[in-house]
């Protein structure tokens, strides 16, 4: 169960590092650069003419805030607590991606950045990027394996009809972190210019706070929405896990409030008995990779092994380094799903609730049953339903041996 | 103690008037015996000190070259460890030209900080770059290098002010690394113009020897940075060599070492004019 906690969390520290992990482990050509983000973004913080900006263009352009939502069949189904939807499959582009993307792109407006890079893995992250660019008519390029660009051709459609240039990377794997390894390269060569947006709560300081920061609108709201509709706080908010920043998001508004626990769920491929999973936690180890020290999944030289995960989305080898703290001082929990388990999870609640998951959020539903029976009856628990499930239907189908 | 070797090859060098030539080799590239057969080449080739990377899976401040020849280093079986005997079989052979171990933190810290330091010094290391540890993050592995008597060698760039050289330069020793393109290495060519107040600003700060590298390619080049700066690096130009005795099917060792000759040249004879510019 979670420890207990003094009531004072303030993690980061001023190194950006949350106990052991986060930091700053960039090139010395990116270090001013750094520095000078750094001290923007307390700033931007800081100042409420930022915050008023971030909330105006959540409500009218993105959508918030995002229904909490009552899933009754879900609950007789599982036979447990309650179990509540935090709908952020409702967002405009169809994921949390865009809170955070909203709040970096105003953040490189203020710092008078013209360009606008970022990486992607399945796409979402690229196409929220590629979405806010077009609004405020930067020119974007997104970097994203040249194997992902294959598997992903909808979403590559979709960035360059936003007018972004999407960049196939063939280096290494050719897959997720070997995009963002581009994005790094790109950036430590256009540093004058080009804001870099990092997707997920990982990367050198302050990228995991900051992205934490943007994403802990769905916390907040889980909040009020929950004193609202349960007339209390959930036992229990329950998100998947890649690189981790939707449920960052969610979890850390609730780090201080003791009787919630808090469930982060990692992609287990084939299962972690095999080398074919993205289970950083449960299956890696600390290491140092693109800018934060964290768990990674790497072999004996310290070389950094590729995961596996029917969900592009959670195909990292790494997590943001928060979720590596709260892991080891055990105030959050984490568990894992498979492939096949997140394709049986994605079927129920496609099925039971008329509501088509993405196949992140889908991981996480596979271990709503059990947390919500060990809740046990009367009790409420959140999944964070992180996006919409249209972009996996392909490949959902190919699994279940289903032709297009 | 410490930068033993480092020190006295740059006082070697400043009695002979010239800037120094180094070499950066991929570790295992393209096999164990035949990266072997191109150190041993190297100081008679003309390589003052060698800088000799060890492959890692993401190689993120590199361009496509050493990118490439960290894949052919892994392909045959080479990390960090077998970088290390390779420094040490090195060593057996020669003892004086300074190597510098030149690669990522991640495969360091994976092996920890006080045996990686141990290891090294036992294999005839004399420095190390980490080229993603800044000096903000430093300060545990210098802890670990400094009891095994290695240098941590720190990195300066076109982005580095006044400010910034302070916190680079602090508690360093041996030579600082000048990259003098801000990029990946391999792509961007340095100019020699504004390579030279760059290079006078970083020894002012660090009371060191200016090392240049990142964008220099041809010997024409390395001797227009040669009159400017205490040593010369040159990496990407030398790996792309082993590729190309790969694809034509040549022998590699010597190609990349006739390489090495010609940038060596260009060092020396750009050296000699310097110094005779000075006398006239």
């Amino acid at each position: 169960m979670n420890a207990i906690l003094p009531n004072t969390y303030a993690w980061p520290d001023a190194e950006g590092r949350f106990g052991p992990y986060g930091g700053r482990f960039v090139a010395e050509t990116l270090m001013p650069l750094i520095h000078e983000l750094d001290a923007a973004y307390a700033a931007a913080k800081a100042d409420p003419a930022f915050q008023a900006e971030l909330d105006g263009f959540l409500t009218h352009y993105v959508g918030r805030e995002s229904p909490l939502y009552f899933a009754e069949r879900l609950t007789q189904h599982f036979g447990g607590a309650n179990i509540w939807l935090k709908r952020e499959d409702l967002n405009h582009t169809g994921a949390h991606k865009i809170n955070n993307c909203m709040g970096q792109i105003l953040l490189a407006r203020r710092m008078g950045k013209t360009r606008i890079i970022a990486e992607t893995g399945a796409g979402q992250h690229g196409v929220a990027s590629a979405t806010v660019a077009a609004r405020f008519g930067l020119p974007c390029t997104v970097y994203m394996g040249a194997v992902d660009v294959e598997r992903q051709q909808p979403n590559v459609f979709r960035m360059r009809l936003l007018g972004a240039e999407v960049f196939p990377v063939t280096a290494g794997a050719a897959t997720l972190k070997d995009a963002m390894n581009e994005a790094m390269r790109d950036w430590v060569t256009n540093v004058a210019d080009t804001y870099y947006i990092i997707g997920t709560a990982a990367g050198p300081a302050p990228y995991p706070a900051m992205v934490r920061d943007f994403q802990s609108v769905i916390g907040k709201e889980i909040k009020t929405q929950s004193q609202a509709q349960m007339g209390k706080l959930p036992e229990a908010v329950v998100a998947c896990i890649g690189g981790g920043s939707n449920a960052i998001g969610a979890f850390h508004p609730f780090i201080g409030d003791e009787g919630v626990r808090l469930v982060g769920v990692e992609a287990a491929g084939y299962g972690l008995d095999t080398p074919d999973h993205a289970a950083s936690l449960k299956g890696g180890r600390p290491g140092v990779l693109h800018g934060n020290r964290t768990y990674l999944l790497q072999d004996d030289d310290g070389n950094i092994v590729e995961g596996h995960s029917i969900s592009a989305g959670l195909d990292y080898p790494g997590i943001g380094p928060e979720h590596a703290w709260l892991h080891d001082i055990g105030r959050a929990e984490y568990r894992s799903a498979t492939d096949a388990e997140a394709l049986e999870a994605f079927q129920l609640c496609s099925k039971l609730e008329g509501i088509i998951p993405a196949l992140e959020p889908a991981h996480a539903l596979a271990r709503t049953g059990e947390v919500a029976r060990e809740v046990g009856k009367g009790g409420d628990v959140v999944l964070l339903m992180s996006g919409r499930g249209d972009k996996d239907i392909f490949q959902v189908a190919r699994h279940l041996g289903v032709e297009l | 103690m410490t930068t033993a070797r480092i020190d006295a090859r740059f006082n070697a060098l400043k009695a002979e008037g010239r800037a120094g030539f180094v070499a950066y080799v991929m570790g295992g590239d393209p096999d164990g015996d035949q990266a072997l057969d191109i150190l041993k080449g190297l100081p008679a080739a003309g390589a003052d000190i060698i800088e000799l990377g060890f492959p890692f899976s993401d190689p993120m401040a590199e361009g496509p070259p050493i990118q490439k020849a960290a894949l052919r280093g892994l392909k045959a079986g080479f990390g960090l460890g077998a970088t290390l005997e390779l420094a040490r079989a090195f060593r057996q052979g020669d003892a004086d030209t300074p190597v510098i171990l030149m690669g990522y933190l991640n495969p360091i810290e994976n092996l920890g900080y006080d045996a990686f330091a141990q290891r090294a010094a036992a294999c005839g290391v004399d420095g190390v770059i980490v080229v993603d540890c800044p000096p903000e993050e430093a300060a545990p592995l210098v802890e670990a290098l400094d009891k095994a008597s290695l240098s941590l060698i720190r990195l300066a760039t076109p982005t580095s002010d006044d400010a910034r050289l302070k916190v680079v330069a602090q508690g360093t020793s041996g030579f600082v690394y000048y990259v003098s393109v801000a990029g990946v290495t391999g792509v961007k060519e340095a100019e020699a113009a504004a390579v030279a107040p760059a290079v006078e600003r970083v020894r002012r700060a660090s009371g060191l020897p200016v090392a240049v590298g990142f964008g220099v390619k041809t010997p024409e080049r390395a001797a227009e940075i040669a009159r400017v700066a205490d040593a010369v690096v040159v990496g990407s130009a030398l790996v792309d060599e082993v590729a190309a005795a790969l694809e034509a099917n040549e022998a590699v060792a010597p190609r990349v070492l006739a390489k090495v000759k010609a940038l060596g040249d260009a060092v020396r004879s750009a050296a000699s004019s310097a110094s005779v510019a000075e006398t006239v």
